[in-house]
């Protein structure tokens, strides 16, 4: 069963809404009830009194004259002449002075010379009030709770005697068919009110839930992975809804950020993983290689040429020299001796580059110039470069620039490699730095590993990025002089 | 202005209907008053009106009716010579016999007789004569009445009962309908009333009579007739009774006697009272 709390603001406010306005015309229709009450009772009890007068006087002559007839003539007139919509006794009847009915307009039930208070609880009540009634002109109001009727009684006083009284009822049910007109037009007014107001309320309900939808919506994407943000729409205000809106925002960018932290910490910490094994590797293989190309070198000076061997050992040498240019390219040596870095350096590379440009009618283009020598070893600086512009030639499409761009801060060398093409795939980018991954289909896939490695000899920090839009772009972030002389 | 034009209007017209020979020249002819009791239903103005146009047209001088409270008032009017011929009960004019002339006496179910009824509510049981009414309450109709008065009191008198010992309470209502309608109510416990006006009123009005249960029926007497004054001149009225007795033979006097559930009227005789005069002697000597 769904439950009220359950239900999403966009319903529970209209709901809201109706509630509101039931209560609200329930409350006024029980007031206006009350009040049409007092004024019935009120106009009823004028009625009775005027009309009670008029009676009593009437009655005077036939009750001197003992006129039964006569006095039944009179009380029967109001009864007989009753029109349906004004207030009307349903029952007349005369007492004499000893509380007995002289006579009453229904006999049958109120026979002549009955006791009053031998007619039923009520009237016996009413034998006792009417007892103590003073013998004035006015009558007085008796409303006894356990009676179905509203009573008025009015003594008859000729010249000061007391000749009996007249006792008018009025069923207390008189005032229901007006009741029940008041509860029709409240019902109706509370309808078309309704009618008018439910549209504005769920146009309300749709406008203040909606922020908060929007915040559940975006709040339900966060999973394993943070929703970027163009995937939630929220909703701009400095209210409650947009001051969470806001604070949501904030601590979603920090969440992405710690990811993309985390995803930096373990790739570089599989790629370090990665260098010491293939050091260790290395240096494994270094040792026994040098000794077995010695030992080919001092074959080939001392030893007898025979047919065989002169024949298999180049194939051996050349084997062995593959290996140790393999372990070599492993084995990054960030320990070379070198001059610090110069803009004739950059230059260099221009030329170095040339043939490849050319050759796919590429601009290469250079922003950003070294004003001065930089501390940094520029065989590895270089080395770094070219790599990176070679990747950036080869996958740029032809026509295209790529772009080297160079900026020289205070403690830093930045060098930002941009091209335009085919993006690298982002599966692929988590693992671009690893020894033999690399782009392209031809080549041992070692030149961004090497790079990787002569970045991090030199302290600094290499990052890449690449979509549709952007293009790929490698950043290089060089310390200047923190570097072991 | 208005109107005061209309009622000019008004009295022209009534006095063109009321002077339908001599037309609007001539002397002022003095009219014939007839005074009417509550000895039938007297409460249809429309009826009374066309009664008395055909009484006028047939007589040959303007009649007005004059309805009075009781009948003692009528007579009375009668004794003064305010009244010309009245309708009265056979009571009143046994008792005043020597001034007053028999005119016509009416015939109803085709006999110059009627019958007093005692008449009860229709929920008391086991009432079979005025004496099991003890301690209830009694309704006479006029105490001038015959039938709603003498004829109760002389069954009474016979018992050697009297109203007043009797009945917890009695009272009069001054018409025989009204009786019906104080026992209908239930305002009396029993009445009595002229059979004649019972058996009318239950044709018209049934659901009034069906409240009511008749007890007993009084052997027949002789219906209340219409009386002359006795010095009223003898011309005119032979020439009266000669219009009512010739009621029955035009289509215009049927229709109303119909209405008055009538049969026609008999010259009658001052014998047909003399019960009635034996019964009131009775009665309002002891």
């Amino acid at each position: 069963m769904l439950l009220f709390r359950d239900l999403s603001f966009r319903h529970k406010i209209p709901l809201r809404a109706i509630v509101l306005v039931l209560l609200t015309a329930v409350v006024l229709t029980a007031a206006n009830i009350t009040r049409e009450y007092d004024q019935l009772r009120s106009d009823l009890l004028d009625n009775a009194q005027s009309l009670g007068r008029v009676l009593a006087a009437a009655l005077i002559t036939p009750m001197l004259h003992d006129d039964l007839w006569r006095a039944y003539e009179v009380i029967r007139m109001p009864v007989e002449t009753q029109t349906q919509s004004s207030l009307v006794a349903e029952l007349l009847m005369v007492l004499d002075p000893q509380l007995r009915i002289y006579v009453s307009t229904d006999p049958r039930t109120h026979p002549v010379l009955a006791e009053l208070d031998e007619l039923g609880p009520v009237f016996a009540r009413l034998a006792d009030e009417i007892s103590t009634l003073p013998p004035t002109v006015h009558g007085r109001a008796l409303e006894l709770s356990e009676a179905e009727d509203f009573f008025v009684a009015m003594p008859i006083v000729f010249d000061g005697v007391p000749l009996g009284t007249l006792l008018m009822a009025y069923p207390k049910s008189i005032f229901e068919p007006r009741f029940q007109a008041i509860v029709n037009r409240a019902a109706l007014v509370t309808l078309l009110v309704l009618l008018v107001l439910l549209p504005i309320s769920a146009y309300w309900g749709r406008r203040m839930a909606d922020p908060l939808v929007q915040l559940a919506d975006c709040m339900g994407k966060v999973g394993d992975t943070i929703p970027p943000e163009s995937e939630c729409r929220l909703y701009e205000s400095r209210d409650e809804i947009g001051r969470a809106g806001t604070q949501l925002r904030q601590m979603l960018g920090a969440l992405r950020e710690k990811q993309a932290l985390e995803q930096q910490v373990i790739a570089s910490e599989r790629l370090a993983a990665i260098g010491r094994i293939t050091a260790g590797i290395a240096h494994e293989i270094n040792n026994p290689l040098g000794g077995m190309l010695n030992a080919i070198s001092t074959y080939k000076k001392h030893g007898q040429a025979e047919l065989a061997t002169t024949r298999t050992l180049p194939l051996l040498e050349r084997g062995l020299l593959q290996i140790r240019d393999t372990v070599a390219a492993l084995l990054v040596e960030a320990k070379v001796k070198s001059h610090p870095l110069t803009a004739q350096d950059i230059a260099d590379l221009d030329t170095l580059l040339h043939p490849h440009v050319a050759h796919k009618r590429i601009q290469l283009v250079w922003e950003g110039e070294l004003t001065r020598d930089v501390p940094l070893p520029s065989t590895q600086v270089r080395q770094i470069l070219l790599n990176l512009l070679l990747n950036a030639v080869e996958a740029a499409d032809s026509g295209t620039e790529v772009v080297c761009r160079t900026e020289l801060l205070q403690e830093h060398l930045l060098v930002k490699v941009s091209n335009q093409g085919e993006p690298i795939p982002a599966d692929r980018l988590t693992h671009l730095f690893e020894p033999f991954v690399g782009a392209k289909p031809e080549g041992h896939g070692l030149g961004l590993w090497v790079t990787y490695q002569l970045v991090t000899q030199l302290g600094g920090a290499i990052d890449v990025k690449s979509d549709a839009s952007n293009g790929t772009i490698f950043s290089v972030r060089l310390p200047i002089g923190d570097q072991k002389e | 202005m208005d109107r005061r034009r209309f009622l000019a209007g008004l009295a022209s017209g009534a006095a063109a209907a009321a002077l339908p020979s001599t037309a609007a020249s001539g002397p002022p002819v003095e009219p014939i008053r007839i005074g009417l009791t509550p000895v039938f239903l007297d409460d249809q103005a429309a009826f009374l009106n066309r009664w008395r146009n055909y009484l006028s047209a047939r007589i040959g001088s303007p009649v007005v009716f004059v309805q009075r409270a009781s009948y003692r008032e009528i007579s009375e009017q009668m004794h003064i010579r305010q009244l010309d011929i009245a309708w009265m009960c056979g009571y009143p004019y046994v008792m005043d016999h020597s001034r007053l002339h028999l005119l016509a006496v009416p015939l109803h179910l085709g006999r110059p007789a009627y019958h007093s009824y005692l008449i009860t509510r229709d929920d008391i049981a086991d009432i079979a004569d005025i004496g099991d009414l003890a301690g209830k309450v009694f309704a006479f109709s006029d105490p001038n009445s015959f039938s709603g008065s003498l004829y109760p009191r002389f069954l009474l008198h016979q018992s050697g009962l009297s109203a007043d010992t009797l009945f917890r309470r009695s009272f009069f209502t001054w018409s025989h309908r009204k009786v019906i309608e104080a026992v209908a109510s239930g305002l009396a416990d029993g009445g009595a009333v002229a059979g004649y006006v019972w058996e009318t009123l239950s044709k018209l009005h049934p659901e009034i009579t069906g409240r009511t249960r008749v007890v007993s029926r009084s052997p027949s007497y002789g219906f209340p007739p219409f009386v002359a004054r006795a010095d009223l001149d003898p011309a005119l009225t032979d020439k009266v009774r000669a219009v009512f007795l010739g009621m029955r033979d035009d289509g215009a006097g049927m229709r109303l006697l119909e209405t008055l559930n009538l049969d026609g009227f008999v010259p009658g005789t001052p014998e047909m009272y003399a019960t009635i005069a034996v019964m009131a002697n009775q009665v309002d000597l002891s």
